[in-house]
């Protein structure tokens, strides 16, 4: 019923995550980006799973589960650069450049 | 009496929609890093609010327990110890490269906006009201939880692998440095 509205909204947020993920440089802010990526698309998960039996659902916690693990990761790797760098600043973190 | 449920579920929809929409573009334009963390939390809820319209209530419980609980928090601590509350004067890319991000999302919002005409073949689609009724037969864990522990098993198994490799990969990132 609702499966055209979630899709659309669905994209325009996925939409938003991939404008902050180009347009931002602030390591975290980045991160919080692909979270919301992440969420779109959750949302469209869920509303297939109205139409198509459950398996959406299953998959949604799924993706929480390497969402959690990503952020627990990522963000011990900010905390790494920070250390050496002291700074989260994506502008000046170039080490791989060549 | 059932019209005015469906009108008021698509009202309660869009108003979740469009909150969720707004706070998202605010979470991507604030200098601020807790300001953007926080308008993100306000992006999680009304998504949660969308899986109860959307049928997958026990999802939303987690969604916020999950998301807008434990994964903020982490943002917003390492947010706290790194020192970030002000945002830098280069948070924002140049000229160039805002120009650029604004092409390649307007390309890419025509590109998923046919996803708004998207319907599943009918052969495989179930009659609407099906995910209802099965909640009100399982009950609304149940319905997840059946699936979980039988078709979904192994991948389940596997997952509580994928967290011990993210546990001990940040504790040995934490403990060296780069």
């Amino acid at each position: 019923m609702l499966l055209g509205p979630s899709l659309a909204v669905s994209a325009v947020l996925f939409t938003i995550g991939v404008t902050g993920v180009l347009v931002r440089r602030n390591a975290i802010v980045i991160f919080m980006c692909v979270e919301l990526m992440l969420n779109a698309v959750n949302l469209t998960f869920v509303a297939f799973a109205q139409r198509l039996g459950v398996a959406g659902q299953i998959f949604v916690f799924f993706v929480m589960a390497v969402a959690a693990a990503e952020a627990a990761v990522g963000l011990a790797i900010i905390l790494a650069i920070y250390r050496h760098r002291e700074t989260v600043d994506l502008g000046n973190i170039n080490l791989l450049k060549g | 009496m059932a019209w005015l449920t469906g009108h008021l579920t698509v009202l309660v929809f869009w108003a979740f929609a469009g909150v969720a929409i707004v706070s998202a573009a605010m979470c991507v334009t604030r200098r601020n890093p807790v300001a953007s963390a926080l308008w993100l939390v306000v992006t999680l809820f009304q998504l949660a609010g969308l899986f109860v319209v959307l049928d997958a209530q026990f999802l939303a419980v987690l969604q916020v327990l999950v998301y807008a609980g434990a994964i903020m928090v982490l943002f917003l601590f390492v947010i706290m110890l790194l020192n970030l509350g002000q945002g830098g004067p280069h948070d924002f890319k140049g000229v160039i490269g805002l120009g650029v991000g604004a092409v390649l999302a307007v390309l890419l919002l025509l590109q998923l906006s046919v996803l708004r005409h998207l319907e599943p073949p009918a052969a495989i689609a179930l009659p609407p009201g099906t995910m209802a009724a099965q909640q009100a037969h399982d009950g609304l864990v149940g319905t997840v939880a059946r699936p979980l522990f039988d078709a979904y098993l192994v991948p389940f198994e596997i997952t509580s692998l994928l967290l011990l490799a993210a546990i001990v990969g940040a504790v040995v990132l934490a403990m060296r440095k780069l």
